[in-house]
């Protein structure tokens, strides 16, 4: 056996511990960057100009009513205390009462998330069945009509306000032709038949074999998930576009059609597949971004999500709905993120 | 390649026609559908709820004891309560049940539901029990001083001698609705007196019963067809939250909701000429005003107070920006209520305003700042108001900033202008007499943080007098205590105030019958119909 020869079973074992080593600093950096966006969060809501004890008890209170208030929310104790007061509370499972819906904060965040959760998927799918095509036809006809349609899209998306768009789209595709349902996320005909189970009305409709319900839902989710979707499909199509041109610039391509490899393969079976790890990222991300919610979306199509929850709640120095909110935003982009890392390994066996 | 974009343009299409076959249109008959700004609900609990939106569902939901008459506020008159005496030393209040009522539950209606209402609201002391505690009512004392005799019967001792009219009136607000002791002791937690149950159900006697609220999304109403006082006109009432104007603009026209609450002027004007579109509008009681902060060396010289006044053009403000939604009022009573003036002597009078200042020794103006919240129309009449107070030279410099924040700082008394409004807690003329005409400590660590306070007026004479007038037990001597007062205010005090607010709801042509009460308490659904 030479030097440098594992001995038999060292390699599993080496193996197993960077494993176990790769899944301790997973758990730690998940920690620490929930802890740190508690930290943060909480610091920035209590240096915000705003008395967090007026929030609770109105302009209109008592001096009584307001101190008594004051006394309960701690804030007579350091900021230190309160903090850590806060994280044994949240340690032990209870995320506490949201002031501006007199309910806890995990009842709310079930009922708001699902809603975020569903447009942000519906826009993201959007954007990725949409924009990857449209990138990767752009980068294939370079300096095309459809190259720069392309761009002039995508420019658009970075440069349209949300809000504007969403409501040029309400009055054109709901009110001149009729195309969708408007604000909301069902008619009034036909609220209370699906009882929520997982809070996404498309599924649960779906799971309740409710098709009438589910098309209604659909009506109402396809312009705000086309809207946000639009912002995605900008920002995917650009990347792959890009991405495209610089595998379509490598000489394996040169070489591939050299040896008479159709171009279609060349695209779809070489290049694409090479741009898929650095695509998933963009999705990802993209993903990750819709997931906080998007106030103006919501705001325009009255839809429940939890974009709006968390900034009302933090122009109301509404502390627990805020640290409750960021910490469910917070675990949504440290899975989106773990997922992406573990389609990382299924795309590329060297990444495993 | 061309396989897979015709599947992809197959995909689309059917996409679109399968939102398209969604479409359901009109709201169904029997049934009332608003769009509304109704994401600062916090409770349904009439011991709690102090909010606009939750007071109006509340107002929908539960009787009072007492109300008024709309159309002329005086009149105050039983709703659950036959009949009511004051004893002659002005401290005790009788009250005769009306025989009959049945809560929701099937409960009877009781003396002992009312006071247990009263006790209530006093001993959980939220936001709107100073409404019900200001009467000398304690946690220790109300079990004693508020007490039924019998079902039928009611007595409350009060601690002084009150104008009537100013303790009648309180009973008319929300904190005083009366609750089914029975069914909400039922679902009592922790000693909460309901109070966690009630956030999210009714226990009412009133045209309503709550069936479902689900925070910042909607509530819906559902008919007591047992009404006692007539059944509602409607099945049903659906309030969404739609932030949105133009959201909510596009869902009337469309017909797929039958009222749009929160129109702005523009689309006010805007649904004007569509034939299938109507509107209907009452006076509220907010008013809009601007204040000047006394610790301001310059904004406490009383020529300067003058002139200020002098300087917004009230009309040009009204007619191009607030058309419809506010109109011209400078006295600190809403229209509408007791001894309320409708005096309006300031008007733009830009040489005016500019012989003041000289006299002020301020002839080339000076720097000052206005603190405004970032959302119309507070932005717009502050620029509005910017622009008139440089044409006399004072260079008005805007903060905008959060409700809340701008709030703040107001409170804490470290604003120099300040844009605002006022809405009154209840109907009678001491809500906004006790807030805009009392200062019983000027000092910083004053407690009452009455709109005086927090503009540092230091009123001495003007409290007493505000304090008299609330204890005068004739009502004409007291409306006209409130004259005087108003019209001393108007010329002496701190306050510009320029406008009163108008509510406007929007709706379909073949549904009638919301009433736009003075309070949002009193915006009544009950004889919504649609033809």
């Amino acid at each position: 056996m030479s030097i440098g020869q594992s001995l038999p079973g060292t390699g599993a074992l080496a193996s197993a511990l960077g494993g176990f080593r790769r899944a301790y600093g997973l758990v730690g950096s998940v920690i620490l960057t929930l802890l740190g966006l508690l930290v943060i969060t909480f610091v920035i809501a209590r240096v915000v100009p705003i008395d967090p004890v007026l929030a609770v008890v109105g302009d209109r209170a008592t001096p009584e009513l307001y101190e008594r208030t004051r006394l309960e929310l701690g804030l007579d104790r350091p900021l230190y205390v309160q903090f850590y007061l806060y994280l044994r509370q949240v340690l032990s499972g209870d995320l506490g009462n949201s002031v501006l819906t007199s309910r806890p904060v995990i009842e709310d965040v079930a009922r708001f998330f699902p809603a975020t959760l569903e447009l942000a998927t519906a826009a993201t799918l959007l954007g990725v069945v949409v924009g990857v095509p449209m990138g990767v036809l752009a980068a294939v006809r370079r300096g095309s009509w459809l190259d720069h349609l392309v761009r002039v899209v995508g420019l658009a998306g970075y440069s349209i306000p949300v809000f504007w768009l969403g409501l040029v789209g309400l009055l054109l595709f709901y009110a001149e032709l009729g195309w969708v349902e408007g604000p909301g996320r069902l008619s009034v005909g036909y609220e209370d038949i699906v009882d929520p189970v997982t809070g996404v009305i498309l599924l649960d409709a779906a799971l309740a074999g409710e098709w009438d319900v589910f098309r209604d839902a659909f009506a109402h989710l396809i312009l705000p998930a086309s809207v946000l979707g639009y912002f995605s499909l900008a920002y995917i199509s650009r990347m792959t576009r890009s991405f495209m041109l610089d595998q379509l610039s490598q000489e394996y391509v040169t070489t591939a059609r050299v040896k008479g490899v159709s171009e279609a393969r060349i695209i779809w079976r070489h290049a694409f597949r090479n741009i898929t790890v650095p695509l998933v990222t963009v999705i990802a991300l993209s993903y990750a971004h819709l997931l906080e919610g998007s106030v103006l979306t919501e705001t325009v199509f009255a839809w429940p999500g939890l974009g709006a929850y968390i900034t009302s709640s933090l122009l109301n120095v509404d502390m627990n709905a805020v640290l409750g909110g960021t910490l469910v935003v917070g675990l949504a982009f440290v899975g989106v993120n773990l997922l992406s890392d573990l389609l990382y390994r299924v795309l590329d066996p060297r990444a495993r | 390649m061309k396989s897979w974009s015709a599947a992809f343009v197959g995909g689309l299409m059917a996409a679109t026609a399968l939102a398209s076959s969604g479409a359901l249109g009109a709201t169904p008959r029997d049934t009332v559908v608003m769009a509304k700004q109704i994401d600062d609900i916090i409770s349904l609990d009439p011991g709690e709820s102090f909010e606009f939106s939750g007071s109006e569902a509340v107002g929908n939901i539960y009787d009072k004891l007492l109300t008024f008459d709309l159309a002329n506020v005086s009149d105050i008159r039983g709703q659950l309560a036959e009949t009511w005496s004051v004893s002659d030393d002005g401290t005790t209040y009788s009250f005769k049940i009306r025989k009959g009522i049945k809560f929701h539950s099937g409960n009877p209606v009781t003396a002992k539901d009312a006071a247990w209402s009263f006790q209530r609201a006093v001993i959980m002391d939220k936001q709107p029990a100073f409404i019900l505690s200001q009467f000398g009512f304690t946690k220790d004392n109300v079990k004693e001083r508020i007490q039924a005799v019998d079902d039928d019967t009611l007595v409350i001792r009060t601690d002084k001698a009150y104008a009537p009219t100013f303790f009648f009136y309180c009973l008319t607000a929300s904190v005083a609705s009366v609750v089914d002791s029975k069914l909400a002791m039922q679902h009592e937690k922790n000693g909460d007196l309901a109070n966690e149950w009630l956030r999210t159900n009714s226990a009412a006697s009133g045209a309503y019963k709550l069936r479902r609220w689900e925070p910042k999304e909607s509530y819906t109403l559902e008919a007591n067809e047992a009404y006692w006082d007539g059944a509602p006109r409607n099945r049903r009432v659906v309030v969404r939250n739609v932030g949105e104007a133009a959201s909510q603009r596009l869902l009337l026209e469309k017909g797929d909701v039958d009222f749009a609450r929160n129109l702005e002027k523009d689309q006010i004007v805007g649904i004007s000429g569509n034939k299938d579109l109507k509107t209907t509008q009452g006076v509220k009681g907010s008013l809009f005003y601007i204040s000047l902060n006394q610790k301001n060396e310059q904004l406490r010289k009383p020529e300067v107070i003058e002139a200020i006044k002098y300087l917004i053009d009230y009309k040009g403000i009204e007619e191009n920006l607030l058309k419809g939604r506010y109109q011209v009022h400078q006295a600190f009573l809403p229209k509408g209520f007791m001894g309320a003036s409708e005096a309006a002597p300031y008007k733009l009078d830009i040489a005016r305003a500019k012989d003041l200042l000289a006299k002020a020794g301020l002839g080339n103006g000076f720097q000052v700042t206005m603190d405004v919240r970032n959302i119309s129309p507070y932005t717009d009449v502050a620029q509005a108001i910017q622009g008139s107070f440089a044409q006399a030279g004072i260079r008005l410099e805007l903060i905008p900033g959060d409700g809340k924040q701008t709030l703040t700082k107001y409170r804490a008394r470290n604003h120099d202008i300040y844009i605002g409004e006022w809405g009154p807690d209840y109907q009678d003329p001491h809500t906004n007499a006790q807030t805009f005409a009392m200062n019983p400590d000027n000092s910083d660590e004053g407690k009452t943080k009455t709109l005086a306070w927090r503009n540092a007026w230091d009123i001495p004479e003007m409290t007493k007098a505000t304090e008299a007038a609330v204890v005068e037990r004739d009502a004409g001597k007291r409306a006209q205590i409130y004259k005087d007062l108003q019209a001393q205010h108007q010329k002496v005090s701190p306050f510009a105030i320029m406008f009163q607010q108008i509510e406007v709801a929007a709706h379909r042509a073949n549904v009638d019958g919301l009433v736009i009460g003075p309070s949002f308490d009193n915006n009544y659904y009950k004889n919504i119909v649609k033809k």
